[in-house]
């Protein structure tokens, strides 16, 4: 089955794990701007990060049949240096013509500090000067119930906002209905220990519905697995679903979504 | 898939998790000191009995809740935002 993985940071990845989604099945991908393991020092190591988002991975995928699409802004957790991210926030329209930027994202909350929820608000009024897509990351753990809260209330807050064009990402049992049910879509990331399990990303399909509801692997610096959309697959069909409702999560869901960003230019495979 | 057959997939894998946590509780125990004041002793406590409750509501987002920091509503007027 052709699935498309909605974030995933390939630039924490060597070229051999392309070479294993590509046989995985996976024709496309959307990698979002994060956290490079360590705090930057200046913007200029952001249009550094920028330029290999937007031109250097492209070409990688390429040479294994996938489309990369990526994001761009500054991360919750770097968000927390205000005059950092104003030079970055300044520097992200130099990019947004790039052919394979989608919007701004993965902004969101770390800690949930009053920097964080500044700087958020200020690439939101950015999303909204350019007409991008917002794709947003929730904290993690014990943040995340109290950060995706905070971030409904400032994302439902702007009636500029267009719900449908925004993906709430790493969304679990305590924090799907609350975003699905304000008109977002909702992203689960399917992590081995930290995040969600492709089983219980399962149990939330077959509670909440497959609609507006998006699985990805996320890939990243901790443990993680770049193929954990296709054990979503296997875990599905374990269960007895159709392959057109896992086609639906897998694929068909996250074209829908990206389809409204106007760089978005996916070539079906078939 | 009802509820025989979820329980005939999933036994091993739930004893392996209680397994599982019981060697991490006697990690604990083995341990040198005492951590029966740490506040985490107290959740992880609290966890291990919501799972044997009846409820009205998923154990496992009732877990999470357990395990999330408080929202506050008047966040915004806290930060002047």
């Amino acid at each position: 089955m052709y699935y498309f993985d909605p974030h995933i940071h390939m630039v924490s990845r060597t070229t051999d794990d392309y070479e294993t989604l590509a046989k995985m099945g996976c024709v496309g991908m959307s990698e979002p701007a994060f956290w490079a393991g360590y705090d930057r020092g200046s913007v200029e190591s952001f249009r550094d990060y920028f330029r290999q988002l937007t031109d250097f991975e492209p070409k990688r995928a390429a040479q294994y049949g996938i489309q990369h699409y990526t994001w761009l802004c500054i991360n919750a957790k770097e968000a927390e240096n205000v005059e950092l991210s104003r030079e970055v926030i300044k520097m992200i329209p130099e990019f947004l013509e790039k052919p394979n930027v989608l919007g701004i994202g993965e902004i969101g909350l770390n800690k949930n500090t009053k920097n964080e929820a500044t700087i958020f608000l200020e690439h939101m009024e950015l999303a909204l000067k350019y007409n991008q897509q917002i794709l947003i990351h929730t904290p993690h753990l014990e943040d995340k119930y109290q950060g995706t809260r905070m971030i409904l209330d400032m994302l439902t807050g702007d009636s500029r906002i267009n719900r449908s064009r925004v993906l709430v990402d790493h969304v679990e049992e305590h924090t799907a209905k609350d975003v699905l049910e304000r008109g977002f879509w909702a992203g689960m990331t399917l992590y081995p220990v930290t995040k969600c399990t492709p089983q219980r990303a399962a149990d939330i399909i077959e509670m909440c519905g497959a609609e507006r509801l998006l699985v990805n692997s996320a890939g990243d610096w901790g443990p993680s697995k770049p193929t954990a959309v296709p054990d979503l697959i296997l875990e599905m069909r374990r269960r007895g679903h159709s392959e057109a409702l896992i086609r639906k999560v897998v694929y068909d869901n996250p074209i829908e979504f990206f389809s409204q960003s106007q760089n978005f230019s996916f070539i079906h495979p078939e | 898939m009802n509820s025989q057959e979820v329980l005939d997939r999933e036994y091993l894998e739930i004893r392996g998790k209680i397994v599982e946590l019981a060697a991490s509780l006697d990690r604990l125990d083995r341990a040198e000191g005492c951590v029966s004041d740490d506040n985490r002793m107290s959740l992880i406590k609290q966890g291990l009995e919501m799972l044997l409750q009846e409820a009205d509501q998923s154990k496992a987002k009732q877990i999470q809740m357990l395990f999330s920091r408080v929202y506050q509503d008047n966040w915004r007027e806290h930060f002047d935002i």
